[in-house]
């Protein structure tokens, strides 16, 4: 095996890495800048579909920082399930990348692209560490690092707002992450390891006790802050709506999408879903919460004209129905989350990419703006309506099929009353996205400025991501026989 | 005497909660940041208090010592607090450009400007 | 025989999805040239007619051409099978959008419709998922084509763009799309889930793997999740869709999308269900008793309304309750009745629309009030009304009698007495809401110097009208084939 192909793991975060100051030192020239940061993003995602080669043929790829043995080194494991969110990030970062230069020329200053693209690649290294890393305290400082990038990224938002969403994003997940600690600090006192292989092995021995408890307590509290879960979402739509284009894109597909990886990886790896589950019944809260969480922001959303933080609210539903799955605590529940957050991570980022695209046509991205749109733009809306039935989960569409698991999860568990809740909901999805094209292809436009159709670099992108919610809801092997192998990796035992 | 013996256990909750009162009463931003200060450090207290051993020596072999304290709460803690740092300095810098955009850094008169 | 077919039955098939849908992109691409686009119409309206007759021979022989286009998920296909149901609403469908876009033409220039090009692209999709619904082998296709027919429909009920249109495709869209979400998407994931198949089945998938009770839940499910049906209380986007544009209603909301409401209740009762299970079922009983509910009430509100196409809308919704009722009967002739019905109130209501419109377009009127004597100044359309009336009353020499026969044959042999007098009483009812225009606008004196500058229609309006009135009366002599087909399924 060549050398390359054994520090695969490592490659994956040292990469991103360690292109950032190199980026960064290109603050003069933001076309090299770019450039640089496109090149790695397109690096990483060769490196995570090498890696997916592996996992296939060898089941776990597990990797040693340096040579030193876990518990004392730190360990990056591979398998079936991170491998899944590895390739979510590295795929939107490579998609998103060509679509940045115009977007974010036109919403970012040029003498800061430099140290945007740097935040990004960080953001970026620090998400694929969350992922990757088989250490609890690992999982922490990614954290940080990627939290720490994007409340930078958020900042450089063009509205003054953005500086104070970024702030109250800053102290929401201080606080997220920092329950975190204290969560993996207990299981430290009790186990004696970092390592969440060690701990999946070393916690039965210990599960009764309070602390394990409490330790569950904080971890899934701290996470559920990271991820958005209702009723601790207060941050993201605020985040989201002032964020350039870009970054919202980015950090919509993968940013929360990390969070629920950690928090499937603890509840299912490292506690167990017997503990998590038939012991301390956390579906009793979990399944309330989604529910809510799905029921209120969707409603919410409908009543919002700025479409980007409509979108952001129901990026809060669709983590509803994310942690809904998990909440089944079956194997197809499993299965459906997982394939939801491949399947919504492509859907909200085409919508946000055609958002981008009307952003920089029409200067904003309010309902008033995209009056008419569907004939000025009638490329970007044709997208953003593909997208949103994606998005209400239409039959053909990506949408469906996580639909479409998580109902037949719910009757899997004999919870029919969910099945038609799911179902429900869906149509206030129909709603709010039914808004937007109403007002752009059945008014006529406002204004008799001429707005052409978005320039091509920013529309391939979009179409290419939209094109990808037909494709992966007509093909759906690939990503139904990731999820299907990695939900029942969760399931097992983690050993 | 058990009570007493955890004291520093005391310590850290009490650290936390008056860190986390002033993160959510405060609404002046820096003030908000020293609390989420304060509430950090009494994590990282957590962690040290807790590696250490009573009686124990730090962990470099010499003659005749057996007990030793844990040296890796010490080392995760010190890469903690350099993410603590970084995080209160983005957080003064975020400050700082709301202090130029709004010209105030209370909560209340920011989200009053926002609404006007 | 004939020279059909040309071609196998299994590439007609495809064809019939491929044609209308290229259609659609050509008539898009060509919005410049106005002619050639309503002329390419016409011509994709006939080839695909022309295509659906390819597959007759094979159906009418007994069998069942079939293609599966992809497989979604293990089990979750995209496949076509036809069966006789399927083949007569695609034979109605397709011949009636032949004269339909005819009739379009004349009618969109004669009243000077904007955004034309749009309006047809779409007519042609809506068609594109009839043949879909038409053709479909399981529920799950099925359900895709009858979302793009909702879909694709939207644009033409939002068509005139003001806020009238705007209230009333929301409330076509909310009603449509919800109840088949919310209700039919249920009702089919579950089957899948209880009955491990979609497949449309002979005999039905129900039986043995489902309980009656719940089986009950899953037909109510059904039948309210397929809201173009129109079974009140779900009614209200038909009555809504009206704003659209005559063609539309004529086409769609009388044949097309209404259409395939029914069809797919039938095609649930006898394929999903199956009639032995369907007539244990706790409600089948209950959703009978609410059509018969939903006929009578509908006539009655019909009667009420002074603006002709609000009223032909009722009428459509207590029609569409007859064939409901027909399939709820569960009895081989009462569902013969409700797919002759398919046919017979096709042919019948879309002469009453293109009456509707072809009026509007002379006149410029569109209440009754206002028709006095206008039968003397349009007597061909105002002829061809009068017969589409007596076609959906059911009064021979039109083919609409026999679909009412077997109707109330159906409900007298299954012992509903009752039912019989609902069908009965209904058709006294037809009779005082359809024919009063036919007798204010031939017996009424015109109002003074009102109508003195009206005249007939432009020709492709009235032709396309006459045609249709015609072929109601044809239909008197088609109830034997139509059966002969029919009785195969329903187990004669």
């Amino acid at each position: 095996m060549g050398l390359v192909q054994l520090h695969l793991p490592a490659f994956q975060v040292i990469v991103p890495m360690l292109a950032a100051p190199l980026v960064m030192l290109m603050a003069r020239s933001p076309r090299a800048a770019w450039a640089t940061a496109t090149l790695t993003s397109w690096l990483t995602l060769a490196i995570s579909l090498l890696l997916l080669i592996r996992v296939r043929a060898e089941g776990v790829v597990a990797y040693h920082m340096g040579g030193w043995l876990p518990p004392v080194g730190i360990e990056y494991r591979v398998d079936s399930v991170n491998i899944l969110v590895l390739l979510v990030i590295c795929f939107i970062s490579a998609v998103v990348m060509p679509f940045a230069r115009l977007s974010v020329a036109s919403e970012v200053r040029e003498d800061k692209h430099g140290y945007f693209y740097a935040a990004f690649l960080l953001a970026n290294c620090g998400l694929l560490g969350i992922a990757i890393t088989g250490d609890a305290f690992n999982i922490f400082v990614f954290f940080e690092i990627a939290a720490l990038a994007s409340y930078s990224l958020i900042a450089t938002g063009r509205e003054r707002q953005a500086v104070m969403a970024s702030y109250q994003y800053l102290m929401m997940g201080t606080i997220g992450t920092t329950f975190l600690l204290i969560g993996i600090g207990f299981l430290y006192i009790m186990t004696g390891t970092l390592n969440l292989l060690d701990l999946a092995e070393r916690l039965p021995a210990v599960n009764d006790t309070r602390t394990v408890r409490a330790a569950l307590a904080f971890i899934v509290v701290g996470i559920s802050l990271k991820l958005a879960l209702f009723p601790l979402h207060l941050w993201l739509p605020n985040a989201y709506a002032y964020a350039p284009s870009m970054v919202t894109v980015f950090l919509s597909a993968t940013a929360t999408k990390v969070a629920i990886y950690v928090l499937m990886r603890f509840i299912f790896g490292v506690f167990g879903h017997e503990l998590s589950f038939n012991v301390l019944e956390m579906n009793l809260l979990l399944m309330p919460l989604a529910m809510l969480g799905i029921l209120i922001p969707s409603i919410v959303a409908i009543f919002h004209t700025n479409i980007k933080r409509m979108l952001a609210y129901s990026s809060v539903a669709q983590v509803g129905y994310i942690i809904l799955g998990i909440s089944f605590a079956s194997t197809l529940g499993l299965m459906a989350s997982l394939l939801h957050l491949f399947n919504h991570a492509i859907t909200k980022a085409a919508l946000f990419m055609a958002l981008g695209c009307i952003a920089y046509r029409l200067g904003g991205v309010s309902l008033i703006h995209m009056t008419g749109a569907g004939q000025r733009m009638p490329w970007t809306m044709t997208a953003f309506v593909i997208a949103g039935l994606s998005l209400i989960g239409v039959p053909l569409t990506a949408g469906f099929v996580t639909k479409w698991h998580l109902i037949l999860a719910a009757l899997d568990g004999g919870l029919w009353p969910i099945a038609v809740f799911v179902l429900g909901t869906s149509v206030l999805a129909l709603l709010y996205i039914w808004r937007v094209v109403e007002v752009a292809f059945f008014r006529a436009p406002l204004r008799r400025i001429r707005v052409r159709e978005a320039p091509l670099s920013l529309l391939l992108p979009t179409w290419f991501l939209t094109l990808s919610c037909l494709y992966f809801g007509i093909e759906t092997s690939l990503p139904v026989g990731l999820a299907e192998r990695a939900a029942e990796a969760l399931m097992g035992d983690y050993r | 005497m058990e009570w007493f013996g955890l004291y520093n256990y005391w310590i850290v909750v009490v650290l936390m909660m008056v860190g986390f009162y002033i993160v959510i009463a405060q609404g002046n931003l820096i003030k908000k940041i020293v609390g989420l200060n304060i509430f950090q450090t009494s994590v990282f207290i957590f962690f040290i208090s807790l590696a250490k051993l009573e009686g124990g020596t730090a962990p470099i072999h010499v003659e005749g010592v057996s007990d030793y304290s844990n040296p890796l709460p010490h080392v995760l803690i010190l890469t903690a607090i350099v993410v603590g740092v970084a995080l209160t300095a983005v957080g003064l810098a975020l400050v700082v450009r709301i202090h130029e955009l709004y010209g105030t850094i209370e909560e209340d008169e920011i989200h009053a400007q926002d609404e006007a | 025989m004939s020279p059909f077919p040309f071609m196998e039955a299994t590439v007609a098939i495809p064809l019939t999805l491929v044609i209308p849908a290229l259609g659609a992109v050509l008539i898009a691409l060509n919005g410049r040239h106005p002619n050639l686009r309503d002329g390419l119409m016409v011509a994709i309206a006939a080839l695909l007619f022309a295509t659906v007759l390819q597959i007759l021979p094979a159906v009418l022989s007994g069998g069942r051409p079939a293609i599966t286009l992809i497989e979604l998920l293990p089990g979750l296909s995209m496949a076509f099978e036809v069966e006789p149901l399927g083949m007569i609403f695609a034979l109605v469908a397709s011949s009636l959008w032949i004269i339909t876009s005819l009739y379009a033409i004349g009618y969109m220039r004669g009243a000077n419709e904007s955004k034309q090009t749009r309006f047809h692209a779409c007519f042609a999709v809506a068609l594109f998922s009839v043949m879909g619904i038409a053709f479909a082998e399981n529920m799950f296709t099925l359900f895709i084509f009858y979302e793009v027919l909702t879909l694709s429909t939207y644009p033409l009920v939002a068509h005139k763009g003001n806020r009238e249109a705007q209230q009333g495709a929301r409330t076509y869209l909310v009603l449509l799309l919800g109840t088949s979400i919310g209700f039919q998407l249920v009702a089919i994931v579950a089957t899948w889930w209880l009955a491990g198949s979609l497949s449309f089945t002979e005999g039905g998938i129900m039986e043995g793997h489902v309980s009656h009770a719940l089986g009950g839940l899953l037909l109510l499910l059904y039948i309210y999740g397929i809201g173009k049906a129109a079974l009140m209380p779900f009614h209200r986007w038909l009555p809504a869709a009206m704003v659209a544009p005559t063609p539309v209603s004529a086409l769609l909301h009388a044949v097309a999308v209404v259409k395939a409401g029914v069809f797919t209740v039938l095609k649930v009762s006898t394929y999903i269900f199956g009639q032995d299970y369907l007539r244990e079922l706790w409600s089948a009983d209950l959703l009978m008793y609410i059509a018969a509910f939903s006929l009578l009430s509908a006539s009655l509100v019909a009667l009420q309304k002074d603006n002709l196409k609000a009223r032909l809308a009722y009428s459509t919704v207590s029609q569409l309750s007859y064939i409901t009722l027909g399939a709820m009967l569960a009895h081989e002739l009462a569902a013969i009745g409700g797919s002759m019905h398919i046919v017979m109130h096709a042919f019948g209501k879309i002469t009453l629309f293109f009456c509707a419109g072809a009026i509007y377009v002379a006149s410029k009127k569109t209440n009754i009030s206002e028709m006095d004597g206008i039968g003397r100044r349009m007597p061909f359309t105002m002829g061809a009304y009068l017969l589409g009336a007596l076609a959906v009353i059911g009064v021979p020499p039109m083919g609409g009698l026999w679909s009412k026969w077997h109707l109330v044959l159906g409900a007298a042999d299954s012992g509903q007495l009752l039912m019989v007098l609902v069908i009965m009483l209904s058709t006294l009812l037809n009779i005082a809401y359809l024919l009063r225009p036919a007798v204010r606008a031939f017996l009424m004196p015109p109002k003074e110097g009102e109508s003195r500058g009206i005249r007939e229609a432009p020709l492709l309006c009235v032709v396309p009208l006459c045609i249709t009135a015609l072929g109601c009366m044809a239909l008197f002599l088609a109830a034997d084939p139509l059966r002969a087909m029919l009785g195969g399924i329903f187990g004669n």
